[in-house]
């Protein structure tokens, strides 16, 4: 099973590949709507990436409050 | 009329199958220039289906399918009339939608939703009407009215009972929550899921498929097997109309309305 930074690191490649951004630009703590300039549509993209990647389903009020990667991650990591 | 160029459709018949495009900005939110438009086509389906085996339904907005109701008109239409006008409205409104639901649910020809991203409330109340539905694996379903104090009112719950175990139906409903184009087919509700930007093609191959059967066969076995639930549907009209008069949807639309966020109920 990943580690919690395996899964935030993950995510992190996940999100700069579908926003195309470059990876190194992205850290835990960034708040990813400010960061990558997204709104709650573009949000449900990367949770559809998200739950093909880990092959998981992570309901979308799970993420009610959450704005950055490594909480993100958390919540992930809780259905792995 | 095999061709057709509408404020926020349109359609054209191509190697026996119709294919109805929605094209609305932002996402095919349905409001009365969209319901016009569904009222011409639904007039124009008896002549369409002569030349036609199958019917595709698809998008060809970015963000997906359809969002479902134009929430904004819905509510600026609601606060410019007086209360009991607005009851007038919505029913008006809503036996207009069913009206052109029915027809497809119901449309002697075989009828594919192609769908992808965002798929919610009436969008996913109209790729309900269909047959069949292809998603691109980008696709999300979602029935969001409870965050907004209301039910699907495009004739939803009835089409999704009928499709659907009713645990997945009220795991929907209740929670409100989205699901991926892989859960959606996992539960029986999509037929067939496809890569990224290819549930058009994936439509059409269908289509063509389906045009080596025979056609009176293909309405049997679908008159057979797709009952409409008429009562069922009636009586979310009345369910709908009661829940929509009371303050608390009041407040989900106003809230609705006054965000900027392109989902603003979500998560």
């Amino acid at each position: 099973m990943n580690t919690i930074d395996q899964t935030t690191d993950e995510v992190l490649r996940l999100a700069a590949e579908h926003f195309k951004v470059q990876r190194d630009q992205l850290s835990p703590d960034d708040d990813f709507f400010k960061k990558l300039g997204i709104n709650s549509l573009q949000a449900l993209d990367l949770l559809t990436r998200i739950e093909q990647h880990f092959q998981i389903e992570l309901p979308d009020y799970e993420l009610q409050g959450v704005t950055d990667f490594r909480t993100l991650a958390q919540r992930i990591q809780s259905r792995l | 009329m095999n061709t057709f160029q509408g404020e926020t459709l349109s359609w054209h018949v191509l190697d026996g199958t119709i294919e109805l495009t929605l094209d609305r900005a932002p996402c095919n939110e349905i409001g009365r220039s969209t319901l016009a438009d569904l009222e011409k086509f639904i007039a124009a389906l008896p002549s369409l289906q002569r030349d036609a085996h199958a019917l595709i339904i698809n998008s060809t907005r970015h963000e997906g399918f359809c969002a479902g109701a134009d929430l904004r008109e819905t509510y600026r239409v609601a606060q410019s009339l007086p209360k009991e006008e607005r009851l007038a409205a919505l029913r008006d409104f809503l036996e207009r939608i069913h009206h052109v639901m029915n027809t497809l649910d119901e449309a002697p020809l075989t009828t594919i939703a192609a769908v992808h991203g965002v798929t919610f409330g009436g969008g996913f109340e109209l790729a309900l009407a269909c047959d069949l539905i292809v998603a691109d694996k980008m696709t999300r379903f979602c029935f969001p009215e409870l965050r907004l104090g209301l039910i699907p009112g495009f004739g939803g719950i009835p089409r999704l009972k009928r499709d659907l175990g009713n645990a997945v139906v009220r795991d929907l409903l209740l929670t409100g929550r989205s699901i991926n184009a892989a859960k959606a087919q996992s539960v029986g509700l999509v037929s067939q899921v496809t890569a990224e930007g290819d549930a058009l093609r994936v439509a059409r191959s269908t289509a063509a498929q389906l045009k080596k059967f025979d056609r009176n066969t293909a309405i049997a076995a679908k008159r057979f097997i797709k009952p409409i639930p008429y009562d069922e549907l009636r009586k979310e009209i009345d369910m709908f109309c009661d829940l929509f008069m009371r303050p608390a949807v009041d407040a989900g639309l106003r809230k609705f309305v006054e965000s900027t966020d392109a989902l603003p109920y979500l998560p």
